[in-house]
């Protein structure tokens, strides 16, 4: 049986590719699991059909756990809209979005933050994140979900913490 | 040099016939990309397209681009250059030719039963056609047929190569029809997941059998089949880089045995990383997402290798040439052989490809980017340039091969490929760009309510690289038309160039020719990597009927 003939450069170049891969993995891991850049997580299972019935989801929109300090948005990706449209934070807080859908698959992003999440029907996402700078922010639907895509968007205006609720 | 071997024209008919259907799918597929980045600059045709009845909506344009050109176009020509690489690689007839021709005409029919629900408007689901829209159940019969279609001729692939080892006993098999069973095998593994979710979900459901499915579960199986999806695109890019670019560029393969590693392990990981398409997906724990990201991004080692090679062999391939000091052998290159060029400009751009690909991987860099047009950016380096431009390249001596005609217009070849390259070199920087600030794909941003006029400029530059793509794309179906049917009789037939290695091929070790145990090994990465999640979510299904409605 022959061996593995590997030229002298090449060794070097897999050792080079493999310590890079080794970095990456290093950064990522730290980024997400001690610094908590995360992705989202699954907050529970709803029939979607039985939203209107759920005394959370007949319901959505912001909810103040502690003022200035903690929020909850309850959101929901419908065709072709988000209910509720527009919601209001205050600046500073760190707000818990869970997000679910009424029919099909939509997305949910938020423009220059790193909220993101797939909308499935029967599934909660979870995601969170802290509004520092007061000023308004668009959110998009980012899954195709038929001839009303393209308009479906809504917004979230995050006021400086002493405005809010005024 | 005469070639070693030639193959029948009933032979070359059957593969004839694989080209045409994929470059007719390009053909009408590729109309509809640069109106997509039409409608992105402000200039919307879609009025004028429902009119002449082109297509109803964006989206109905936006399934056909997808279907035809990610999976007709790639599908049928993959097929086709695989079977040449069979026949000729072997140097004997497949085993059993009419197996073959079944599995062919049986993705024919299942082409045309998907094509005409698409084409009625009745299934603009997208090429990823998501559940709960809902398409009639005849739409995923169609791509069931395809699929399995394609798995038979694959099937005739196994037997031919099986009867070859026979007679040849400790002979190692030609590096082309390795390859090209190996990316076979690879699109056997990938296509299970799609196979049972079209299978077991999505057809009984869409039939009325069965009321609802869990949605999660179907994403999983869907992205299961995504990935590897890319890589059985892109393996025969690298047969020909590896197989047959040293030659063409006057060289030799710089090694043969670290192409076959490099396949090895294409095989290995490509895979069991389907949650890189999920990292945001609420229903995958974190923990397995992050798994899924490590072994993604350990593709980094077979890619980095493919490089190494390819580079080294161009190099060798451009001293040859004449071409003097450290960077002499790339200008010696021809660069003016429209086979040639092609090649080395897909492959230029799809570095810059395999950079947003390690982006897209990153687990929690990819919150930035997905679902955006940062994606499409990507893939248009990727399956549009690097795997189209290059399977173009194959086509230029492919097709003459075939027709026994002369390759028409040299000249416009060669201005073809660099105008794919430069409008693709746009069209996709200013894609990137967009999805960075946070433009949605699958979108008509011309009509989007939302688009702060900051955008303006990278869209225009959109529609910018549509204009070039739309004259480039037109040229190369232009070439092939002529050099299929009309273009001068040649006097000899195409010499078939299949790059030599530089090394002893008898020196490659046996285990890098022995199928069992990678196949065991990617068998049991794909089980560790999926049966968790998979129990996860079987056992707590969350079924959903979707509306009953049109949404399109
Ligand atoms: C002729 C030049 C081309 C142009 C100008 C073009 C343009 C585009 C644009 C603007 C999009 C994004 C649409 C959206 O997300 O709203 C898109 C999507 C896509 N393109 Fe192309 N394209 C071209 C060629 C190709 C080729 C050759 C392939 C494959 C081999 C391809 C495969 C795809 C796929 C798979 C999608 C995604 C479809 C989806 O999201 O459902 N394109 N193209
Ligand atoms: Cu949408
Ligand atoms: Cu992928």
């Amino acid at each position: 049986m022959s061996s593995l003939h590997i030229d002298k450069h090449e060794k070097r170049w897999i050792t080079i590719s493999i310590a890079l891969l080794a970095a990456f993995a290093v950064l990522i891991g730290v980024a997400g699991f001690a610094l908590g850049v995360q992705v989202p997580t699954l907050d529970q299972k709803i029939d979607p059909t039985k939203l209107d019935q759920d005394p959370v989801w007949s319901n959505p929109g912001v909810r103040e756990l502690v003022p200035g300090k903690k929020y909850e948005v309850y959101l929901i990706a419908q065709t072709w809209q988000f209910v509720p449209r527009e919601i209001v934070v205050p600046a500073g807080a760190k707000v818990t979005f869970y997000v679910t859908s009424r029919d099909i698959q939509h997305g949910f992003k938020v423009l220059n933050t790193d909220l993101n999440v797939q909308v499935i029907p029967g599934y909660v996402g979870k995601l969170s994140y802290t509004f520092d700078e007061p000023g308004e922010y668009k959110f998009i639907c980012t899954e195709y979900c038929g001839l009303g895509h393209a308009a479906m968007f809504g917004v979230i205006k995050v006021v400086p913490p002493e405005e809010y609720g005024k | 040099m005469a070639n070693e071997y030639t193959l029948t024209r009933a032979e070359k008919r059957f593969i004839g016939w694989h080209i045409f259907v994929a470059v007719a799918a390009l053909a009408i597929g590729s109309f509809f990309g640069p109106m997509q980045a039409f409608n992105y600059a402000g200039w919307n045709f879609y009025p004028q397209l429902k009119k002449l009845h082109i297509a109803q909506s964006y989206y109905q344009g936006l399934t056909l681009h997808g279907v035809l050109n990610a999976v007709v176009w790639t599908t049928f020509f993959i097929l086709g250059f695989l079977t040449f690489n069979m026949i000729y690689g072997l140097k004997r007839p497949l085993k059993y030719p009419k197996l073959n021709a079944f599995g062919f005409w049986m993705m024919v029919v299942g082409l045309l039963l998907a094509a005409f629900y698409i084409l009625a408007n009745q299934a603009s689901v997208l090429y990823t056609f998501y559940p709960p829209m809902k398409a009639p159940w005849p739409f995923y019969l169609g791509l069931v047929l395809l699929v399995v279609g394609s798995w038979i001729e694959g099937y005739g692939f196994y037997f031919t190569l099986h009867q070859w080892k026979k007679d040849n006993p400790g002979v190692r098999t030609p590096f082309i029809a390795f390859a090209s069973v190996a990316t076979m095998v690879l699109w056997q593994l990938a296509t299970l997941g799609v196979a049972i979710e079209a299978l077991f979900m999505l057809l009984p459901w869409s039939a009325g059998l069965v009321k609802g499915i869990d949605i999660q579960l179907a994403r999983t199986f869907f992205w299961w089949f995504g990935h590897p999806l890319v890589y059985f695109w892109l393996l025969p890019a690298y047969i020909s880089w590896y197989g047959y670019l040293p030659r063409q560029a006057g060289g030799k393969l710089f090694s043969d045995t670290m192409a076959r590693l490099a396949f090895w392990l294409f095989i290995l990981l490509s895979v069991p990383v389907g949650f890189h398409h999920q990292f945001v997906d609420p229903g995958v724990a974190p923990g397995w997402k992050y798994i899924h990201a490590l072994l993604t991004l350990s593709v980094v080692i077979p890619s980095l290798m493919t490089l190494f090679t390819v580079v080294a062999s161009l190099e060798y391939a451009g001293r040859q040439r004449g071409g003097k000091g450290l960077m002499g052998w790339l200008a010696a290159l021809p660069w003016d052989d429209p086979i040639v060029a092609s090649q080395l400009l897909a492959g230029i751009l799809f570095i810059f490809g395999g950079f947003g690909g390690i982006v897209n991987a990153s687990y929690n860099t990819n919150l930035i980017l997905h679902n955006t047009a940062w994606v499409p950016g990507h893939f248009h380096l990727t399956v549009s340039t690097a795997v189209t431009l290059t399977f173009m390249g194959i086509s230029f001596w492919l097709v003459p091969y075939l027709t026994g005609r002369e390759l028409c217009c040299r000249k416009a070849a060669l201005v073809q490929v660099y105008l794919w390259f430069i409008g693709m070199a746009i069209f996709s920087q200013a894609m990137h760009s967009l999805g960075l600030l946070g433009a949605p794909r699958r979108t008509p941003l011309g009509e989007a309510p939302y688009i702060p006029p900051e955008w303006s400029g990278l869209l225009l530059r959109v529609g910018i690289g549509g204009i070039i793509l739309l004259v480039a794309v037109y040229m190369y179906i232009w070439i092939m038309a002529h050099t299929a049917f009309f273009a001068k009789k040649a006097a000899k037939e195409v010499e078939i160039q299949v790059a030599e290695a530089m090394t002893d091929v008898q020196a490659v070790p046996e285990w890098l020719d022995a199928w069992k145990p990678w196949l065991v090994g990617a068998v049991a990465l794909l089980v560790i990597a999926y049966t968790p999640v998979l129990i996860d979510l079987i056992s707590g299904m969350m079924p959903v009927a979707g509306p009953n409605i049109k949404l399109w």
